[in-house]
């Protein structure tokens, strides 16, 4: 729930203030929808609400618009996101072995989190490292050449640096 | 350098000392340059003069005429083919790079792309300068025109009568955009492209500003790009100190301004008018078109977009002369293009190769082949509106004629060679999954066609097909490629109806034998367990439903009726045991 005085609102009204000063103020919606994300990891509904007062948009033109695009995430986060690539270079490599290991390893479906939300699970179209196919993204990291093992090891390794924290 | 060039160096150190020039002139001991018979060599900059067979006394004299008095040495210059010149200069006669030929990638990997000067040292900005100082508008849009350039994003429309169409335009408000959307699932030509050279497109954007007489430019690039946007960001900011970007550029009257927007994950945003929408800050919904965005685009003004690659040529050709860059390529296809060079290929990576050069010299010269001896089995091209070309088409050259020709079209510049291993029938399925979920839902034959089509090849694939299916998708395909409002479903059927015009007895194999060749489609195939088992256990541990049972050190065997066939037991066995049958 939101509090008066929470830090992170108080960066997204000034980057919303920022905005305001432009000319064409709405066509910034998405760029401070992605400020959202980056500070809340998703798009909570009632920052919406208060996006929607400070641009004088309809919350509806909002939702519709962030429903539209993958990269908004509607639900929180789990600490670690885990992007699988499902390009054509990392399908005709095998990805969807990827996938099936990371489904049963983790429990879960694509666009899930685990239960102790330590993972969220998504689908991602091409991550640009083509070369290294397949590849996952885990947070900001590319893992390239996977195959089921290396894949299992790496979310194990996750696991083991979680529990030590 | 084995020709004395440590030498030479010392002495070009000496002389400039005795000038005083110490300070203003950088020796660069560089890497070969390619040309060895014609050593040793050295390149001047700014101007890259390139001087051969170099002896003691030449060393002064370049000092003294060139560097002070601002006067090549004829009589040193190497005179080559421009054209081979200019490649050579800079990557030497590799194999990976022999048949390649790089303009729009000429800095990538040369220089510290994070770094201003290094580009400021190659020529950069030079082509501003000679645009704004030296020709009109007009005179830029003409040497386009000269050029012959066609736009790198996919239809190749060509881009001089882009920005004079847009020039043409009386309004005191124009826009030219960026289009670094990327939305090949498979290509990361532009990432590549900013990520390695940000100010070429920066550079060619603004001299489209100068052209069409836009004061405002906007790059417009996938949010999953951080580290391109970061490396925009800070050529961004270098150019600004340099005034290079701003108000009164290099003290002329010019001014642009500069701006980054994210797209958001959406591959219909990469068409022109969803991402005109887009940057707008509503959803990416393609409208009709006429009025075409450089009638009426951004905010309902005149707009000019082009895409990352197109940008990135543009100051070659104000430099080099649209008679030089019309001498590459074909006839109708000028110049170079970019692929992204992935799938079952030895050397994956971004490559450049004038326009012509076949499809074999690119996979087999280039490439290096397919990996672990398999047969090459069909070629992408287009992504997901492209299609696959198999090994009869394997000397088509590409250009945009001849690719379209073949069945399968340009595209942005993604290439993914398929060996046969992989079921084309899996193959379009994987691409119409893909429009399909993408398709914007605005236009029915998209939005409902495409949903029919997946469903037919899910029937074929899952080895329920009927009878009739081929034709029945060749129908679809046909209706939708004719009535859809945009690009995306006017080409979201090419996957399909390549490969059933290309691979039209997999598709019936499918259908009336229940079988895959390639062994791809899991409802069609099972998984074994043979006499190489050791029952080590590792895939009875692995099996995510259980179906695998035996005891330990003896041979252990698969439920068929409830295995899912999600083949992880073949993934993890050490020992061969386990076939697909
Ligand atoms: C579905 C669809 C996706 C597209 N995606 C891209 C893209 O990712 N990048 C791009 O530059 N052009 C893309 N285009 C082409 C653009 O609409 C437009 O033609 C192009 O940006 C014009 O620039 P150019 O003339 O330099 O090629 C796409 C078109 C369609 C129909
Ligand atoms: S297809 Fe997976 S990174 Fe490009």
């Amino acid at each position: 729930m939101l509090t008066k005085d929470d830090p992170k609102l108080d960066q997204l009204k000034q980057t919303i203030d920022q905005v305001m000063q432009k000319p064409y103020s709405d066509s910034y919606l998405i760029a401070v929808l992605h400020k959202t994300q980056a500070l809340y990891g998703y798009l909570p509904e009632d920052i919406i609400n208060i996006i929607s007062v400070d641009m004088n948009i309809p919350t509806a033109h909002i939702w519709g618009v962030a429903t539209f695009y993958h990269y908004f995430n509607l639900t929180p986060q789990g600490q670690h996101r885990i992007a699988i690539c499902l390009g054509t270079a990392c399908y005709v490599k095998g990805a969807a072995q990827i996938v099936e290991t990371l489904k049963q390893q983790l429990k879960i479906d694509m666009g899930q989190t685990t239960a102790d939300g330590l993972f969220t699970l998504r689908p991602a179209r091409c991550l640009g490292a083509c070369g290294l196919a397949p590849v996952v993204m885990i947070d900001d990291t590319i893992h390239g050449e996977l195959t089921p093992k290396k894949m299992s090891d790496i979310v194990n390794k996750h696991r083991r640096q979680a529990k030590k924290k | 350098m084995q020709q004395g060039m440590r030498h030479l160096s010392t002495l070009l150190d000496e002389q400039l000392e005795r000038h005083g020039l110490k300070d203003r002139v950088k020796i660069n001991v560089s890497g070969c340059l390619g040309m060895c018979h014609k050593g040793p060599i050295m390149v001047v900059n700014p101007g890259y003069t390139l001087y051969g067979g170099l002896e003691e006394p030449d060393v002064a004299q370049i000092v003294r005429e060139h560097l002070i008095q601002g006067r090549p040495i004829a009589r040193l210059v190497i005179e080559e083919d421009h054209l081979f010149n200019r490649f050579f200069r800079i990557f030497g006669d590799v194999n990976f790079f022999g048949k390649q030929m790089r303009i729009a990638l000429r800095n990538c990997g040369i220089i510290d792309p994070e770094n201003i000067d290094d580009y400021l040292a190659l020529r950069g900005y030079e082509a501003l300068a000679k645009a704004l100082t030296d020709m009109t508008p007009q005179q830029v849009i003409d040497e386009l025109k000269t050029s012959g350039l066609r736009g790198r994003g996919g239809a190749g429309f060509p881009t001089g009568l882009k920005w004079q169409i847009t020039a043409d335009q009386v309004s005191g408000e124009k826009y030219v955009i960026c289009n670094a959307d990327e939305g090949d699932p498979g290509a990361f030509m532009d990432r590549s492209a900013i990520e390695g050279d940000p100010h070429t497109v920066l550079e060619g954007m603004m001299i489209g500003g100068y052209a069409v007489g836009a004061a405002q430019g906007i790059v417009y690039i996938r949010a999953e790009y951080p580290l391109a946007i970061e490396r925009l960001e800070r050529a961004m900011a270098q150019a600004r100190d340099h005034g290079l970007l701003g108000d009164h550029i290099l003290g002329t009257d010019f001014c642009f301004e500069l701006e980054i927007r994210l797209g958001a994950g959406a591959f219909v945003c990469g068409e022109e008018t969803a991402l005109i929408q887009s940057i707008e800050g509503a959803r990416g919904m393609p409208r009709p078109r006429p009025p075409y965005p450089s009638v009426s685009g951004l905010f309902g003004k005149p707009t000019l977009i082009n895409n990352v690659e197109t940008w990135a040529n543009i100051p070659v050709v104000i430099v080099d002369g649209g008679q030089w860059f019309s001498s590459i390529g074909t006839e109708k296809s000028q110049g170079t293009k970019v692929f992204a060079l992935a799938g079952k290929v030895v050397n994956t990576g971004l490559i450049e190769v004038p326009m012509g050069t076949t499809l074999r010299e690119i996979i087999y010269d280039i490439g290096g082949g397919i990996p672990h001896g398999k047969a090459f089995k069909a070629v992408q091209t287009g992504g997901p509106s492209g299609g696959c070309l198999p090994a009869d088409y394997l000397d088509t050259p590409v250009d945009y004629e001849s690719l379209a020709q073949a069945g399968s079209i340009m595209g942005s510049g993604g290439m993914i060679v398929i060996d046969e291993d992989s079921c084309m029938v899996d193959i379009a399925k994987f691409f119409l999954e893909f429009t399909q979920s993408e398709s914007c839902g605005k236009c029915t034959p998209c939005r409902e066609g495409t949903k029919r089509m997946f469903e037919i090849l899910t029937r074929i694939s899952d080895g329920r097909g009927q009878a009739g299916d081929i034709e029945k998708l060749e129908r679809l395909g046909d209706m939708i490629k004719k009535s859809s409002l945009c690009g995306l479903g006017q080409s979201a059927p090419n996957p399909v109806l390549s490969t059933i015009k290309n691979f039209r007895e997999e598709y019936e194999e499918h259908i009336r034998d229940h079988t895959c060749r390639a062994k791809v489609c899991p409802s069609l195939i099972a998984y074994a367990i043979n006499d190489a088992c050791v029952g080590c256990g590792a895939c009875k541990r692995g099996c995510p439903v259980n179906v695998i049972s035996g005891r330990t050190k003896q041979k252990h065997t698969i439920d068929q009726t409830q295995c899912v066939r999600c083949g992880l037991c073949l993934a993890t066995c050490k020992y061969d045991a386990i076939d697909k049958v």
